[in-house]
Formats: structure tokens, sequence, C-alpha cells
């Protein structure tokens, strides 16, 4: 699987060259254009039937810190960051125990994560529901067990919502640092157990300082989709709690206020470049003299 | 310690401790477990007793609704994957083997639907569509999907061409083919099985997908994962089960098709690096 580098073409055309518009165009068209809009959006105001109005304004921008939807941000950043951790710890073992396998079940690891990260979303989160939910089999069995709960809290609470959020993005972290781990010179941790290092010292002063580059990146990939998620806390998590997502989504969908949608998307994003761009300067050192 | 050294072919890789082997299947058992519960749920019909039966299946096939849905789901996906697939391919080609002028610019706006948040995305087209006045029906629902699908097939085909040698293409030119027919003649030829999976790696995105199409669809324009996240609202039963394991086995199915062509292992584990 490793590339060479390509070889340069001896004669290159530009014969072909047109065949790169329709793709810039359309990206152009559907991507570039709606997400200028978007900025564009948050500076103007909210119409008085839910449309906009082409007066500019900072109001926007402004409310975004009143307490009310400040507490949502924060709150959705402390749980995709900690949702990001435990994908971390649990990638680790994970990834290395897959790349100390076999070839043949190297193969089958990678494909059985895949095939329920590939699934859609909404059919993972039904399971899960049906799972927990009113006849399902934990009911059933704390019924069984004469453990008394309440049925409601019991299917939409704030432990599911982490449980769908990290089975679902797991893969964003366990893949990358597999294929971080592929790579990794494994005599290394030969010649650390060599010395008498323990396995646990071995993972921490070994393997982790080695691949923190996969390790950072996948934290992004992980961060990132957690950040926006609606799905998730919009089925397992009940109305209390509410993330960034789905205020988001509620201000574009039912208040039909756009600007201030877009005002909150805009910070949604601004925390996605940020975040993650502290962590890169914070632990990998190198990347301010490779960028 | 030793005891990890592998045959002679395979690097030697110290085993990694019995405890990582056990998160690694615990895992695996968490994510497989509620599928699996719902498949069950999806066989068993209750008269008297409880027991295996098809009847649940029958009736979604009977549900005039679903059905519509599954048809404009699949239509979606056909007709999405194909204009991605195409567009992304010419372009692979025009990045790879032509000067073309704004390269860089295709490559920083793939780049960034690639880590574009959906949800920002979304509500961006949604925005976009509605200055526009076009109204929101399965066609906008077909531009989200070809837009989200683009960078994918984009990867796929990129890697593959980057990998091509180009001598053989040069040997024809050096023999007077012309640019047409090296195009024809060669390099469509060798792209084909990375244009088969960026396809299809498309089309499993866009069957998969809810958000964009929660945002973009208009009425009567839901695709089966908005029906079953609306019918869901409502209550869960035996019916949704049966719907929910369809999707799952065709996604599943696709996936195995996927994997065959290597397509789907390489986008995985370099994806990220």
């Amino acid at each position: 699987m490793k590339r060479k580098p390509p070889p340069a073409p001896t004669l290159i055309s530009n014969e072909l060259a047109w065949f790169g518009y329709p793709l810039l165009l359309w990206l152009m068209f559907f991507m570039a254009a709606p997400l200028f809009l978007v900025i564009a959006l948050g500076f103007f105001s909210r119409g008085e039937y839910g449309g906009v109005e082409a007066q500019l304004t900072l109001e926007n921008f402004h409310r975004l810190f009143d307490p009310v939807y400040f507490t949502i941000f924060v709150r959705s950043i402390t749980l995709s960051l900690v949702t990001a951790l435990i994908c971390l710890a649990l990638s680790y073992p994970m990834a290395w125990a897959m790349a100390s396998a076999s070839q043949k079940w190297r193969l089958y690891f990678t494909v059985g994560l895949a095939i329920p990260f590939m699934t859609n979303l909404i059919i993972r989160v039904y399971a899960i529901k049906l799972c927990v939910g009113m006849d399902g089999p934990l009911q059933s069995l704390l019924t069984w067990l004469h453990i008394s709960f309440d049925p409601y809290q019991i299917s939409q609470n704030q432990t599911l919502v982490f449980y769908g959020m990290i089975t679902s993005y797991l893969p964003f972290m366990v893949f990358p640092i597999y294929a971080a781990l592929e790579k990794f010179d494994f005599s290394l941790v030969e010649a650390a157990e060599d010395l008498g290092a323990s396995q646990l010292k071995v993972l921490f002063s070994v393997i982790l300082p080695n691949t923190r580059t996969a390790a950072v990146n996948s934290f992004t990939l992980v961060f990132v989709p957690c950040l926006g998620e609606f799905v998730i806390p919009d089925l397992l998590g009940g109305a209390k709690t509410m993330l960034a997502g789905n205020l988001i989504t509620e201000q574009f969908l039912k208040a039909r206020d756009w600007p201030f949608g877009a005002a909150l998307s805009l910070g949604l994003m601004t925390v996605l470049l940020v975040l993650p761009y502290l962590l890169r300067r914070i632990f990998i050192p190198k990347a301010k003299a490779a960028a | 310690m030793k005891k990890g050294l592998a045959s002679s072919k395979e690097r030697a890789r110290p085993q990694a401790p019995l405890w990582a082997f056990g998160v690694l299947i615990a895992v695996l058992i968490v994510l497989y477990l509620p599928i699996i519960v719902m498949m069950v749920n999806s066989v068993l019909v209750k008269t008297d007793t409880w027991h295996f039966g098809f009847d649940w299946y029958l009736q979604i096939w009977n549900d005039e609704e679903l059905v519509d849905a599954l048809v404009r789901s699949l239509e979606v996906g056909l007709i999405s994957s194909t204009v991605a697939t195409l567009i992304s391919g010419m372009a692979a080609i025009a990045l790879l083997r032509s000067r073309f002028r704004w390269a860089h610019i295709v490559n920083s706006l793939s780049y960034l639907s690639l880590i574009l948040p959906e949800l920002v995305f979304a509500l961006a087209l949604l925005s976009w569509f509605f200055v526009l006045k076009i109204q929101l029906s399965l066609m906008t629902v077909i531009f989200a999907h070809v837009t989200f699908s683009l960078s994918f097939v984009l990867m796929t085909v990129n890697g593959r061409l980057a990998t091509l040698d180009v001598s053989i293409e040069d040997a024809a030119r050096d023999l007077g083919a012309s640019e047409m027919t090296i195009l024809r003649r060669v390099i469509v030829p060798a792209v084909l099985a990375a244009l088969a999976s960026g396809f299809l790696l498309s089309f499993l995105l866009s069957f998969d997908d809810f958000l964009i199409t929660f945002y973009t669809s208009g009425v009567g324009s839901d695709t089966l994962p908005i029906r079953l996240y609306t019918a869901m609202k409502v209550g869960l039963n035996a019916k949704l089960s049966a719907l929910a394991t369809l999707m799952f086995l065709l996604t599943f199915t696709l996936i195995m098709g996927l994997t065959k062509m290597r397509g789907l292992r390489q986008i995985l584990t370099e994806e990220g690096h």
C-alpha cells in the first residue's frame, strides 16, 4: 500500500485541462458560494416573519454570549472533548491489538469496525433505542431482576448520548492510529521491554510519543463531527441535553431565525478551527516548523 | 516476550498484551449487539407464542409510502453518484495529467468539503437555495448529495492515477497517439476500478445520509432515513426493525463489494495519516 511518488510525465499536454472545469464550477456554486452566504447572513437581521432583512448588525454575535446559548456551547464542547478522550483511551489498545494481529485478522478487524461505521447513523441510533426502550432487552432484564427504574429516564439520557457518540466516531480514531502503528518500528517496544519497562510504561513512553501526530489528528476527526452532531442528542438525549447542533437546527428549521442560526454556526466553526489548532501547537512542537 | 514474532514474511511485531485484544473484542461486541437485537426483533412475530417469521418484511412491501421512499433513496443515490463520478473522474485526470490553472482552488475546496461539519454544509445549502428561490425538492437533495460525494471520488481516482506508470502514456504518445486516444485506450481502462469504487462509495454515502437530506428535502421528497427518523419519533415497532435491518443489509452488501475492490480499505487507512 506504500505509494511511490508519481514520476513526472515527460510530455504534459494541456488538451485535457478543461476536464477540471465542471468540478471547479460545481464546487464554487454549491460549496463556496453557500458558505460565503452563511458568513454574510450572520451580519443581517431577522425579518418580522422569519425572513432575512438587509440591515447590517452585530446583534447576532452579541447574542452568542447570552448565558442561555453560551451554556449550550460550553456543554457541547465539554461533551465532545470527553468523547474524544474516551475514544483516544479505547483506540490505542484496539489499534495496538489490530496491528499485532496476523494479516488475515487485521482485515477482519478492519472490516468488522468499518461495517457499523458505514451504516446509517439513524439505523444505529434506532438499534440502541430498541435495546433500551420499552419492552427492550435492558428493561426486561431489569424487571426480571426486580430492579426498579424509570422507563423514560432510562431510554433518554446523557449516558446514552455518550454511548452513541463514542460508538459512532470511534473508528475515526482507531483507523488513523492503526495506520500509524502499522508504520511504527516495533523494535523500539522490544528494546524498552528488554530494558525492563512495564506494558503501561511501553504504551505511555514509547508508543504514544511516537504516534502523537496521528493521535492529535484523529482527536480532531472525532471532535469535529461530535460538536456538530444533531441526530444523536436529538434521539437519545431527550429535551434536557440540548447541544450546539440541536440549537442551530432549531434556529434554522423551527424558530426560523436564520441570521442568528448563521452566527451560531460561525461560532461553532471558530471553535472547530481554534481548538484543533491549539492541540497541534501544544502536542506537536514540530508542527510549527513544518507549517 | 518474543512470542509475537510472526511468520518470516511479515515484519516482526511484538504481540500486544491480552487486555488490548480484550478491549478490541469488547468494543466489537458493543458495536454489534444492538444491531443483532434489532435483527432478532425484526423476525420475531407474536401470535399466541413468539415465533420466527417474515411477516414484518411483508408489511413493508405492502406499505406504499415506504416503497416510495425506498425508490426515491435509490433514485437519489444512483443519479448523484453517477454525476459525482463523472465530474470528479474528469477532474482527477485534469489535475494529474495536465496543468489545470485552478488546481489549487479545486484541491482546497474539496479538502474543505471533507473537513466541513455536515451541519454547516447543510444549512449553508438550505440558505443558498432559499436565496436563489429554488424550491426544495428531490432535485435539491440530488445537488447536495453530488456535492458531498465529489471529494471522495476525487480522492479515490487521484490515488489510482498517482500510482499509474506515466511511461505507458509517454510510450503511446511517442507512437503517435492523440491525447483523446491515450485517454480512451490507456487512462480510462486503468482507472475504471477506481471509478467503480468511487461510484459505490458515493452511493453508500448518499443512501446513508440523513442530516443533509433532512435540511434540503422538500415536501414529499423524503428518503428512507428521513422516513425512519420521523417514524422513530412516534414510536418503535418491529416493522421499523425490519426496515432498518433491510437498510443495514444493503449497506453491508455494498461495503463487502467495496472491500473486494480495496478502495475502502485504502481510504479508511490513508485518510487521516
